[in-house]
């Protein structure tokens, strides 16, 4: 007897078997089913629902997709061989119910047991990603999700680029950027992605350019058009997350309206300056109703308080800074990681260089986000804000009495 | 300011970019004030011309400004009656779109 064949009599009298039917319902009762085949050939199909761990890595990354060791944990190869050796590896490792699929995918597949095809990085992305692929909290999973995913930025400017620029290095497939604006130099200060070359061309197809230099895989779409009540919804209806980096109230409110109608979360950042501001409005989060802008803000302030930027002017870094976060928030949402920024507002001070948390609250009276009543309908966002403020500032005196 | 007697409390309150150009450029305004909207009466009446920017002709807080005692909005607390303690802050956060816009200010500090 050859010492394999003694080995493998060894194993089979130590570990339970199990039949590919009576693995998949033991599967649908709760059991965690494990492909341990190598990447080829799980590229050719798995079972619907099954783990893929290669045997290799198997006892080094188990622990992430399995933490609970009391759960019954079914392992699966190609003929039921291999996976004697990996059952054996998770016994020891502590689990402690651990049976091997015997025949593995070969007989399944005759079994006429459900299988699929999964989606998979191939070598390119592998190495390209391979500093996401590392960390459990991504991994395949997440670089996959993040290239299924699709992020709408509102505006290719000052916040729009540091957002689109990591956004698109981190693998997020495809990407919509709505500008109407053509590149200009006082926009070089700040607007990273445009080049003093770029100069008068449309930003989106200079956005577009840079982009794919970066990551020619990133599919991005550009909308060289001002944003409308009667486009918007078309523009957002494919797109699974909007980043707010405009420059104006008008549209600010026309993004809330139509993300709070779409149920789209509405990664949003602002400038002024030397500040900051940064959140994520996303009343209809499936975890629990944040707030809206609406309940933020109720109106703009009349343009007479709102001086543009080429007035007020922005140090060229700080959209840097708040674009950042915008990504950091986005990817957050599409691989579902840790707590997002909403029902937060984050401030930032970049003089102190201090960061300031604020908690915002849904609005009970919002006309737009109150769940369960009907979407108002769009509003002439123009109009809405240039509306005049009630007392000219420079008429107010300050003997007005506070509250009463 | 002679009416509070002692629920006055140390605070201080922070002032958005926008309103500086009142604050001659400080960031931060350190006064005694029993409630936050005592504590901006007071602010306005130290500095000229900045109140308007923060409360409308009936004294209610804009609608494109929020005022927080600490992390919470006071709209969530007892709006502008909300009683202050020692050592609280106050900041002032207009709405700011984008680019540069922001809801309190027309001059911008030189």
């Amino acid at each position: 007897m050859k010492a394999k064949d003694r080995r493998l009599a060894e194993l089979k009298a130590a570990i339970p078997e199990v039949t590919p039917v009576e693995a998949e319902a033991l599967r649908t009762q709760g059991a965690a089913l494990i492909d341990v085949r190598e990447p080829d050939e799980v590229a050719q199909g798995s079972p619907v629902g099954a783990e893929r761990i290669v045997r290799g890595f198997l006892e080094l990354r188990v622990e992430d997709s399995l933490p609970d060791s009391r759960r019954t944990v079914l392992v699966m190869c190609a003929g039921g061989v291999r996976s004697l050796f990996a059952a054996e590896g998770l016994k020891r490792l502590g689990y402690a119910d651990v049976r091997s699929v015997a025949g593995g995918f070969n007989r399944w597949k005759a079994d006429g047991l459900p299988t699929e095809v999964p989606a998979s990085l191939d070598a390119a992305a592998r190495e390209r990603y391979g500093r996401h692929l590392l960390m459990p909290e991504v991994g395949e999973k997440g670089q996959l999700a993040l290239l299924k995913s699709r992020v709408l930025l509102i505006g290719a400017g000052g916040l729009g680029c540091p957002v689109a620029i990591y956004l698109a290095a981190a693998g997020v497939g495809t990407l919509g950027i709505v500008d109407d604006d053509v590149v200009d130099r006082s926009n070089l200060q700040r607007q990273i992605l445009h080049t003093d070359k770029g100069v008068g061309t449309p930003k989106v197809d200079s956005a577009r350019e840079a982009l794919l230099r970066l990551n020619p895989s990133v599919d991005v779409k550009p909308f060289r058009t001002r944003l409308t009540s009667s486009n918007v919804e078309e523009i957002f209806s494919g797109f699974d997350v909007i980043v707010d980096g405009s420059d104006n109230f008008a549209t600010r409110y026309l993004v809330n309206d139509a993300c709070v109608k779409l149920g789209l979360p509405n990664v949003h950042g602002s400038i002024f300056r030397f500040e900051g501001q940064v959140t994520v409005f996303w009343p209809r989060r499936p975890a629990g109703r944040g707030p809206c802008y609406r309940c933020l803000y109720p109106e703009p302030p009349p343009p007479e308080l709102a001086p543009s930027c080429a007035e007020a002017g922005v140090l060229g870094v700080l959209p840097g800074v708040i674009g950042v976060l915008e990504a950091i928030e986005t990817v957050k949402l599409i691989l579902g990681l840790g707590e997002p920024l909403v029902g937060r507002l984050l401030h930032y001070d970049a003089l102190r260089q201090r960061f300031t948390e604020l908690k915002l609250q849904p609005d009970p009276h919002c006309r737009y986000c109150v769940e369960g009543q009907a979407f108002p309908g769009y509003v002439d966002y123009q109009q809405f804000c240039s509306a005049r403020t009630e007392v000219p500032p420079s008429a107010v005196t300050i003997a007005a009495p506070v509250a009463h | 300011m002679t009416t509070t007697g002692p629920s006055l409390s140390q605070v201080i309150v922070r002032i958005p970019t926008p309103l500086r150009s009142f604050t001659e450029g400080a960031d931060e305004v350190a006064l005694a004030a029993g409630t936050a909207g005592a504590a901006l009466k007071a602010l306005g009446q130290r500095h000229e011309g900045l109140l308007a920017r923060v409360l409308d002709a009936a004294d209610q807080v804009r609608p494109f400004v929020n005022i927080y005692v600490g992390q919470q909005d006071i709209r969530t607390l007892q709006g502008l009656e909300t009683p202050l303690r020692n050592g609280d802050i106050l900041s002032i956060i207009p709405a700011v779109a984008g680019g540069a816009a922001t809801a309190a200010a027309s001059e911008v500090a030189p």
